[in-house]
C-alpha cells in the first residue's frame, strides 16, 4: 500500500479497507439511519397530509403532495392539547429551574473537600441510586402530603437526580484547585465562587444537566396518571397517552369529518409537537455529548 | 477544630446542600416508610397506625396468587430476551462508529441516533404503533405482499422482542457514548506497533481493540444483571392494552394493578417491599463481583 493513495485521515500503517468492508459499513450506516429517522418523518408528513392522501397511502404519508396544516388548526382550536402544551410548558419550566437551583449548590458543596460531613452527606445521596422505594411507597408519600391533584405532584417526586448530581460534582472537582485557592485567597466566600467562578466554568456541563432534567419533566406522564384527576391539568405526555396510544379521538369524529381531516393526521400532530421541543434544543446540546463532558462523570 | 467550628465554617456549604438533601431524606428515604403497609390492611381513611396489623398476611397472599408468579416468569424472560438482544447492540454500534474515519460522518450518525434516546416512552409508543400498528405502514406492506395482517404490536408471543426493538431503537445510540470512551483511549501507538509486527485488522481487533472495551463491557453486565427484575416498567404499561395480560403482566403492573389500580394496598406492598429488598441486594451484590473484577462497580471507595 502506498501512503499516498490512503485517505487523508487514514493513520499511514492502516490497510485500505477492502471494498465489500466498506461497501457494508457504508449500507450500515444508511439503514441505521433510515431505521431512527423513518418515525419521525412519516409521523410528520402524515400529520401535514389531507384525509384522501392519508387513504391513497394507507396510513403513513412521508412526503405529502399537498401539505396542509388543517390538523394542528383542530387540535389547537380545541382546548385540550392547547392547554396540555401550556401545563407541559409550565411544568417544565418551573420544574427544571427549581431542580437546578438545588442541584447545582448541593453539588458544588459536596466538591468541597474541608466540607463537615461531607462523606455522610454523599453516601445519603448516592446510596438513593441503588433502591427504589416502589411505585406504593411513592404514591402513598404524594398522597399523604397532600399533594394529589396538584402541579406539584408532577415537580417534586423527580426533582433531585442523583445522577445528575454526580455528573456536575465530579466536573465541580475537576477544576484546577488552585482556582478554588486564589478566589478564596482574595477573600471570595463560597456563594460568590459558584456563582462568579464555578458556574461560568461549568456551562456545558449544566447545560447537559438541565436537558436532561427539562426532557425528564417534558415526558413524564406516570405522575399525572397517579395524581391529576381533573383532565385540565393534563400534562401533554400524559394526553398523548390518554388520547392517542390508546386510540381515542382527540377531536370529535363528525368534526375531523367535517373538515375533511383525518383523526390519524390529528393523532400525528400532537405527537410531533410534542417532539418539537426536544428537536429544537437538541441541536444546541448535543455538541457537549460527543465531546465526553459525561463520560467522565459516569463513573464518578 | 471541633465539630461545632467546623460547622460554623462551612455554614454556607450546608445552606446550599440542605435543601437537595431534604429532598432525598423526604422522597427517597422517607418512602420507605410506605411500604409499612405490606405488614398491614391498609385502608386510605385510616392510615398508616389506625390500620389493622396483619403480620405476614399479605405475604402468603400473594405468594399463593399464580398471577404473581406468572409475573415474576414474564419479568424473566422479558429481561432475558432484553439481555440478549438489548446488551450486544451498543457495543457493536460503537465499533462501527469508532471506524468510520470521516469526523463530519461519524457526528452526524452520532448525532442520529442520540436523539431517540430523549423521546419520553408515550412518544414513542404512539411512533411504534403508527409505522407497525394495523393500519400502519408495516400491515400495509404485508397486504400489498399478501402476507396477511400480522402486526407485531399485538402479538403475545412476539411481546418480548417488541419490547425489545423498541428499546434498542430509543438507548441503543446513548448506550455507545460508554463504550467509545473506551475505544477513543485506546493509545494509536499500539495499534501502529501492531501493524508494524505484522498484525492484520482482524488480529488488531482481537489483540487491541477487544481487550480495551471487554472492562466497561463486563461492569455493565455486571450491572445489567443487577437489575434483573426491574422491567421497563412504562413501556410496558402503556403497550398492555394490546396483548393478553398472560404474557406481559409484569411484578411492577402486578404491583401497579394490585395497588394503585384495584386498593389491595396490602399486597401491593408486600410485593414492592420484597422487590426493593431484592433489588438493592442484586444491585449490591453486582458491585460486589464488579470489585471482585478490579472494577469500580457503581460506586467505589472515596479517596
Amino acid at each position: 500500500m502506498k501512503a499516498d493513495t490512503a485517505s487523508p485521515r487514514r493513520p499511514l500503517w492502516q490497510e485500505k479497507p477492502s471494498l465489500f468492508g466498506q461497501g457494508g459499513k457504508t449500507v450500515a450506516i444508511v439503514v441505521i439511519s433510515i431505521l431512527v429517522l423513518y418515525p419521525f418523518v412519516a409521523v410528520l408528513g402524515t400529520s401535514l397530509s389531507s384525509e384522501t392522501e392519508i387513504a391513497e397511502h394507507g396510513g403513513l404519508v412521508l412526503w405529502p403532495a399537498h401539505p396542509t396544516l388543517n390538523a394542528y388548526r383542530m387540535i389547537f382550536t380545541g382546548s385540550v392539547v392547547t392547554r396540555a402544551v401550556v401545563v407541559s410548558l409550565a411544568i417544565t419550566l418551573a420544574g427544571t429551574a427549581f431542580s437546578l437551583l438545588i442541584t447545582v449548590p448541593m453539588a458544588y458543596a459536596l466538591a468541597q473537600r474541608r466540607l463537615v460531613g461531607r462523606r455522610f452527606f454523599l453516601m445519603a445521596a448516592l446510596f438513593t441510586m441503588m433502591f427504589n422505594p416502589g411505585i406504593i411507597a411513592n404514591f402513598l408519600l404524594v398522597t399523604n402530603l397532600g399533594l394529589s391533584n396538584s402541579y406539584w405532584s408532577l415537580i417534586l417526586p423527580s426533582l433531585v437526580s442523583a445522577f445528575n448530581l454526580v455528573i456536575l460534582r465530579s466536573f465541580f472537582m475537576g477544576l484546577p484547585q488552585e482556582l478554588y485557592d486564589a478566589a478564596s485567597i482574595d477573600g471570595a466566600g463560597d456563594l460568590r465562587m459558584l456563582l462568579r467562578l464555578v458556574i461560568p466554568l461549568s456551562k456545558g456541563v449544566i447545560a447537559v444537566v438541565t436537558l436532561f432534567t427539562a426532557v425528564g419533566y417534558w415526558n413524564e406522564w406516570f405522575n399525572a396518571l397517579l395524581y391529576l384527576n381533573d383532565s385540565t391539568k393534563w400534562p401533554l405526555a400524559y394526553v398523548l397517552r390518554f388520547y392517542v396510544d390508546s386510540g381515542q379521538s382527540l377531536v370529535p369524529p363528525s368534526v375531523t369529518a367535517d373538515a375533511g381531516v383525518a383523526p390519524q393526521a390529528v393523532s400525528m400532530a400532537t405527537v410531533v409537537v410534542s417532539i418539537v421541543p426536544i428537536v429544537a434544543l437538541y441541536p444546541f446540546l448535543q455538541r457537549y455529548f460527543t465531546r465526553g463532558v459525561l463520560t467522565g462523570a459516569v463513573k464518578g | 477544630m471541633s465539630l461545632w467550628e467546623r460547622v460554623k465554617r462551612d455554614r454556607v456549604l450546608l445552606a446550599m446542600l440542605a435543601p437537595g438533601f431534604l429532598f432525598f431524606l423526604v422522597f427517597c428515604y422517607g418512602a420507605l416508610f410506605g411500604d409499612i403497609v405490606a405488614f398491614e390492611d391498609y385502608q386510605p381513611y385510616t392510615g398508616f397506625l389506625g390500620s389493622a396489623w396483619t403480620g405476614l398476611q399479605n405475604f402468603s397472599a400473594v405468594f399463593a396468587d399464580p398471577v404473581f408468579w406468572q409475573s415474576v416468569r414474564n419479568t424473566l424472560v422479558i429481561n432475558g430476551v432484553a439481555l440478549v438482544l438489548c446488551f450486544p447492540a451498543p457495543l457493536a454500534l460503537a465499533l462501527m462508529l469508532n471506524s468510520i474515519l470521516s469526523g463530519k460522518v461519524r457526528k452526524f450518525v452520532q448525532s442520529v441516533v442520540y436523539l431517540p434516546h430523549f423521546i419520553g416512552w408515550t412518544i414513542i409508543v404512539a411512533l411504534f404503533e403508527q409505522v407497525l400498528g394495523s393500519g400502519g405502514a408495516f400491515t400495509h406492506l404485508e397486504s400489498a405482499l399478501g402476507l396477511g395482517s400480522w402486526s407485531p404490536m399485538y402479538s403475545d408471543g412476539f411481546f418480548p422482542f417488541l419490547l425489545a426493538f423498541e428499546a434498542i431503537w430509543k438507548d441503543c445510540g446513548w448506550g455507545t457514548i460508554i463504550f467509545l470512551a473506551a475505544l477513543m483511549n485506546i493509545e494509536p501507538a499500539l495499534y501502529e506497533a501492531a501493524a508494524l509486527d505484522g498484525a492484520g485488522r482482524r488480529h488488531r481487533f482481537t489483540a487491541v481493540t477487544l481487550p480495551a472495551v471487554m472492562p466497561v463491557t463486563v461492569l455493565l453486565l455486571i450491572l445489567r444483571l443487577g437489575t434483573l427484575l426491574a422491567s421497563g416498567f412504562q413501556q410496558i404499561l402503556l403497550q398492555q392494552g394490546n396483548v393478553s395480560l398472560s404474557s406481559s403482566q409484569v411484578i411492577d403492573t402486578y404491583v401497579y394493578s394490585q395497588g394503585i389500580a384495584s386498593g389491595n394496598w396490602g399486597q401491593a406492598g408486600a410485593i414492592a417491599l420484597v422487590e426493593t429488598v431484592v433489588g438493592l441486594l442484586l444491585v449490591l451484590g453486582a458491585n460486589k463481583v464488579a470489585h471482585l473484577f478490579g472494577q469500580d462497580g457503581f460506586y467505589r471507595r472515596e479517596s
